[in-house]
């Protein structure tokens, strides 16, 4: 069921503002994308996690939070046709956690990987724009957050702010969000650094300045335009690898704990003993779930990737 | 007296594409004598360097050598190369037949010293030989081509564009071949080295009695050194001849275009036309002659059937129908 | 060249003092570190009292950090919360665990990874390559963890092959020999997944890099000269691939202290994953800060080992 960006553009008016010109250009950008295997897989697989975050909660039979779920008559049972996906310790549905974890590793990974861009980006542009000590002090920074190794990081930081839960918006989650998308940002930053680099030579900034144009509106003008196309790339990067973040995160307890995001999840089975136990339906459905995910992410950039490498390459 | 070292016939390389092969190289053919140099002069994009890449069967994997036969003489009698097994070409590789590519940074392994390379293709083809043996003629080489042997221990990045040019040749002349191809050895460098290293060429050549296919764009370059021509469009051999004879009366209205396009130091103050149009493209050839659309002497009959090559003066080929041509240059010419 | 050597030391030598400075203000940016000796179970108000004044959390900001950062580069960081250990030793007792797995499976899958990327490189776009590199974007798509409990799951619990749980059988008094034997034994399964997971990484970019330098001029003159396909990549394609390499394997290590620590707590291995692990749970802070020193060090030493290494093999970077 193919959308032409004529049938878009018609759905919007016939007037091109700036929002039907970008979802034609979205529309192209997808399609482009799908047309190859790899990209199917991976848009595919993203849709139905998009899908299974908007009517999980719809479609779950169960509440995990609800006291009338809990069963312990009937706990860590394998699956069968009651509980599709078995029950966990608390003989609580795990189908339904199943469901409901899409919504949670969705969100996070979007918003700190939407962040950690921002946030790159931003110093990236900066950097590189303004050189001289601005972008030496930026580099360093960049590089010593670049060095950092993350586990520890991460979970030092989390560990502090355990105790400020509950002023950090989104609590545990929020916490999550912050910590991954504090030691996110800095591999943006290099590959906009140095884009940003090579658009300063160019004489139209010169000519910018010459005409009295601030700062700012250059950047806004003509640098983050020719920005953009390596941060969207790069931003699919960084959302899939903070969705393993959240999963690792979440496996150390410091998810919140009325989240059923797929990372808590696994947490929760480890603990209950589900390994020991044999208990595969418990763990392997979040896992495979998280790994399809990421890997659809990887698939789609491998497809942006391999569509702007020159074709001479081939012969 | 023919001699021929190296016979190519009715070569055509391409890769594969939608409705059959698209072709780069489209029936090429040359004889190059014992001790001549032959240059192989065309635009950017002719097939030129396909065609050496061919002869030497290294070219790139999406191409293949559709048809054709390439025959070297060697001491031991003819090799068919088209035929050879990978295994058989690296016998041939180098003793018989090198190569010298632009001498780019790229050309030579950067963390490799000189002494090295050159010394590890000598070895290769003379498993037996010894290392101190090796280490003299590696010194000797680069002082043939006009380096000190003091160098010979550097890494490629030490030397300049031109030098690197010259480590290149003294690298190909490692196994003392027959023929060495020269692809555009004085593209990248400016015009006084340019002069030595062809004056280094030639000296060579004299000396070592070797062949040399010389390939380039540069017109200027082939009158200095090259005794014969083929002049190469859009993947075939357009016209060929004794230098002299081509650049004075050329038989092809593109090589007519070409020589047209170099200004005479004392001739005319004029901006010399340029060739309308652009080369054809491979997966889409015009019919009949390729140069067809681009030619101001075009006229029907060139858009049907092959064009082929046939002898319009002594010793000289053209694939124009309407040779001999009594016109000169269009503009300008070379001396 | 000595110049260039020295203006590394010191990046390697400021970006150190950088995390020392980072450790403590991090530390009490986020609370009063006097609040946090109210976790300590047992204490009584002059016992507080006392440590407050002997660890000169009474002094001001500035003396506090002149103390720390004395105590650190006289190897004696703090005290941990919940073992009252210095935690010096508890990292102590945790590191050759943790050895014990990350340098055989390091070794491995550079071994393996090497081979494969090779593989993928020469036979680019074709079903080899597809499936190698499939498989190594799935195996970096899966959180560590997981991966870890797969292994247990089909290794341990259906096939029953190895051991799963700590880094010996509980309770044993073995020595010598049989106690190897028992180490081993449990060692293999974690050593297994730390392998794969680290292959990941390794092989994609192995093959990225390779795939880079597969396609050089300088291959073609190597083909050119004479040297079949294998021997023109030995000679030429992978000395050069390997810099970028070393450089990676660096930055990969810091990985692995990452990897480490799922993988040490689905095995209860007693390395310093596990310590950490417990340590969060355990709102164990010195212990965490101390994790994050060591390693944070240990990452910046690599690092410039890297980059000497590197300039080492690299002509072109002496020159500079």
């Amino acid at each position: 069921m193919a959308v032409s960006s004529e049938t878009v553009a018609q759905l919007l008016g016939s007037e091109r503002g700036p929002l039907a010109r970008w979802l034609v250009g979205a529309v192209r950008v997808v399609r482009a994308i799908g047309r190859r295997p790899l990209g199917a897989f991976g848009l595919i697989t993203i849709a139905i996690v998009v899908a299974l975050a908007l009517l999980g909660p719809a479609l779950a039979p169960q509440d995990p939070l609800a006291s009338s779920s809990f069963d312990f008559a009937n706990r860590m049972q394998s699956p069968s046709s009651a509980h599709w996906l078995g029950t966990d310790e608390s003989g609580r549905d795990l189908f339904s956690q199943f469901l409901l974890g899409a919504r949670v590793s969705l969100i996070v990974g979007l918003v700190a990987g939407i962040a950690s861009a921002v946030i790159g980006a931003a110093v990236g542009i900066c950097a590189g724009y303004f050189g001289g000590w601005a972008d030496r002090g930026l580099t360093f920074l960049d590089d010593w957050f670049l060095v950092l190794p993350f586990v520890p990081f991460a979970v030092l930081m989390a560990a502090l702010l355990q105790d400020d839960a509950e002023s950090i918006p989104g609590g545990q989650t929020g916490i999550i969000v912050l910590v991954l998308a504090i030691t996110g940002w800095a591999g943006t930053t290099r590959i906009v650094r140095a884009q940003v680099l090579s658009l300063r030579e160019r004489q139209f900034v010169e000519r910018a300045r010459s005409q009295g144009a601030s700062h700012v509106w250059i950047m806004r003008r003509h640098i983050l335009p020719n920005v953009m196309p390596i941060v969207w790339a790069n931003t699919v990067l960084i959302v899939a690898l903070s969705v393993l973040g959240e999963a690792g995160l979440s496996y150390f307890g410091l998810g919140d704990p009325d989240s059923f995001s797929w990372g808590t999840v696994l947490y929760n089975g480890f603990q209950a003993g589900a390994i020991n136990q044999g208990a595969w339906w418990y763990v392997l459905p979040p896992g495979i779930a998280i790994t399809l995910f990421v890997l659809a992410f990887f698939a789609v950039g491998q497809v942006i990737d391999e569509s702007s490498t020159p074709q001479a390459r081939r012969l | 007296m023919s001699d021929p070292v190296l016979t190519v016939d009715d070569l055509h390389v391409g890769y594969p594409g939608e409705e059959g092969d698209i072709e780069i190289v489209t029936g090429v053919s040359f004889e190059l004598q014992r001790g001549e140099a032959l240059g192989l002069a065309g635009e950017s994009g002719c097939g030129k360097t396909t065609t050496a890449l061919a002869i030497m069967k290294l070219l790139a994997p999406g191409l293949r050598q559709i048809s054709g036969t390439v025959d070297l003489q060697t001491a031991n009698g003819v090799v068919h190369l088209q035929k050879r097994t990978e295994r058989g070409m690296r016998d041939v590789r180098w003793t018989e037949i090198s190569l010298v590519f632009q001498g780019a940074i790229g050309a030579l392994d950067p963390v490799q010293r000189v002494s090295r390379q050159i010394g590890d293709a000598i070895r290769l083809h003379d498993p037996e030989a010894d290392r101190t043996a090796v280490r003299e003629r590696v010194k000797e080489l680069l002082e043939r081509v006009g380096i000190s042997g003091e160098r010979a221990s550097q890494y490629p990045h030490e030397f300049s564009g031109g030098m690197r040019q010259r480590v290149m040749i003294a690298l190909a002349l490692a196994c003392e071949p027959e023929v060495i191809i020269a692809d555009e050895p004085t593209t990248a460098l400016d015009v006084m080295t340019q002069a030595q290293v062809l004056a280094l060429l030639e000296e060579l050549r004299r000396d070592l009695g070797l062949a040399l296919l010389l390939i380039t764009h540069d017109l200027a370059v082939i009158a200095e050194t090259c005794e014969r021509v083929a002049v190469m469009y859009a993947g075939s051999i357009v016209e060929t001849g004794p230098t002299d004879a081509v650049f004075a009366v050329p038989q092809h209205p593109y090589t007519q275009r070409l020589l047209g396009a170099f200004p005479l130091v004392g001739g005319e103050r004029a901006l010399p036309p340029a060739i309308p149009g652009t080369p054809p493209d491979p997966a889409d050839p015009p019919s009949g002659c390729r140069f067809h659309p681009r030619c101001h002497l075009a006229r029907e009959a060139c858009w049907h059937g092959e064009m082929a090559l046939r002898p319009v003066g002594d010793d000289h080929d053209s694939a124009c129908l309407f040779a001999p041509l009594q016109q000169t240059a269009v503009a300008g010419g070379v001396r | 060249m000595t110049r260039l050597i020295a203006q590394k030391v010191a990046l390697a030598l400021i970006t150190l003092a950088f995390v020392l400075t980072f450790n403590f203000f991090l530390f009490r940016a986020v609370g009063d570190p006097r609040d946090d000796l109210l976790r300590v179970p047992h204490m009584s108000a002059p016992e507080r009292a006392h440590l407050i004044h002997a660890r000169g959390l009474d002094r001001s900001e500035l003396d506090q950090y002149g103390i720390y950062v004395r105590n650190t580069l006289s190897g004696q960081l703090e005290t941990s919360y919940h073992s009252g250990r210095p935690v010096t030793d508890v990292i102590g007792e945790a590191l050759p665990n943790t050895l014990i797995l990350a340098l055989p499976a390091t070794l491995l899958a550079a071994l393996l990874g090497t081979w494969m990327g090779i593989i993928s490189a020469r036979r680019r776009g074709g079903t080899a390559d597809g499936a190698l590199t499939g498989s190594a974007l799935t195996l970096y798509s899966m959180p560590e963890q997981f991966l870890a409990i797969v292994v247990v799951l089909v290794f341990s619990i259906w096939l029953k092959a190895f051991p799963s749980q700590l880094s010996e059988e509980p309770g044993s008094s073995a020595t010598g020999l049989s106690h190897v034997w028992d180490v081993t034994q449990h060692a293999v399964l974690p050593v297994l997944t730390l392998t794969a997971s680290i292959l990941a990484s390794w092989s994609l970019i192995m093959r990225a890099s390779l795939t880079e330098t597969m396609h050089a001029d300088y291959m073609t003159t190597a083909r050119a000269v004479g040297l079949s396909p294998r021997r023109a990549v030995l000679r030429h394609a992978v000395p050069n691939a390997l810099l970028p390499v070393i450089a990676l394997t660096a930055i990969s290590l810091g990985y692995v202290v990452g990897g480490v620590i799922f993988i040490e707590s689905v095995f209860s291995w007693p390395g310093i994953g596990q310590l950490t692990y417990d340590a969060l749970l355990n709102r164990d802070l010195p212990v965490l800060q101390g994790v994050f020193l060591l390693t944070s060090a240990a990452v910046i030493l690599l690092n410039l080992v890297a980059d000497l290494v590197i300039m080492a093999l690299d002509p072109r970077v002496r020159a500079t």
